[in-house]
């Protein structure tokens, strides 16, 4: 989550002068999203840490003649990227991010809303069900490890979207800088995710949640 | 605006992407469906569920070596 950080000024200051503090403050706040940016790379979790270390070494050499022309963090992203893009294409796995226009299929199962011959087409045949409160430990539990498994099994590039913004916080334009992709794709992407992971909600409450 | 238009304009609705004439029949169309209004908050919920997952971390050994490369750069 985005804790507030000090200023560019100060942080590139810090790293400068080498101050420990400035850099742990860093490493903190950044490596959630940093590993999940690699992740989309690269094909394993290890190899998403050994681009961040990478990234930050590269940081260490060059912090020194960084003009502050962008602002730090995009800097640093924009390092990672290339460091993971190389690392990846060398893993052949590559996730062309230009060619990333999302299908235009429905988030939703066309067969809950009527069809054509319907006096009231694409209304819900049935209203889908409100879901009980998870006050239970157990159930609270069980809702973490349904939404978790629903992220793991998106496509990349949704799961990096709704990671980036619903887990650790970041804006739609800082996501859209990072993943270098337009508002509308990345509107598009979040909302596949999201949808996708009610869904899984929806088949977890509707089969074995809805009792306890 | 129907239910199948509205489910796929939820994120763009949350986030004040919409025009103001697409707003106006989404909000609409939430006051007389019972449907789409849970299914809009079925979307929030996910959200906030989503929200509750952990941020990742790099391992103790990966976070220790960085600082410990920081200290080193530093006396160079
Ligand atoms: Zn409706």
């Amino acid at each position: 989550m985005a804790t507030a950080l000090p200023s560019d000024e100060v942080l590139i200051a810090g790293l400068r002068a080498g101050d420990e503090e400035t850099f742990a403050r860093l490493l903190d706040g950044w490596s959630s999203s940093m590993l999940r940016l690699a992740r989309t790379f690269v094909s394993t979790a290890a190899s998403a840490e050994e681009v961040v270390q990478d990234t930050w070494l590269a940081v260490f050499q060059s912090i020194g003649t960084f003009e502050g022309r962008s602002a730090l963090q995009t800097w640093v992203y924009r390092i990672l990227v290339n460091i993971a893009r190389k690392r990846g294409a060398r893993e052949q796995r590559t996730v062309p991010w230009t060619s990333l226009v999302p299908d235009g299929d429905p988030t939703v199962d066309p067969s809950r809303f009527r069809g054509p011959e319907d006096p009231d087409p694409d209304h819900w045949r049935a209203f889908p069900e409100r879901w009980p409160t998870t006050e239970s430990e157990v159930l609270a539990h069980e809702v973490r490890a349904t939404v978790a498994a629903a992220i793991d099994g998106l496509p990349p590039r949704q799961r990096v979207v709704l990671t980036l913004r619903d887990i650790d916080g970041h804006s739609a334009d800082d996501v859209c800088a990072l993943l270098e992709i337009t508002t509308a794709n990345q509107r598009v992407l979040l909302h596949r995710a999201r949808a996708a992971v009610r869904s899984h909600l929806e088949r977890y409450f509707t089969t074995t949640g809805g009792d306890s | 605006m129907t239910c199948a238009e509205l489910v796929e304009l939820v994120t763009a609705f949350l986030e004040g992407a919409l025009d103001n004439e697409t707003e106006r029949r989404f909000q609409d169309h939430l006051e007389i469906c019972d449907g789409c209004e849970t299914y809009v908050e079925q979307l929030r919920r996910t959200i906030e569920e989503v929200g509750k997952l952990p941020p990742e971390s790099l391992s103790d050994e990966a976070r220790d070596r960085l600082l410990d490369a920081f200290r080193s750069f530093r006396t160079d």
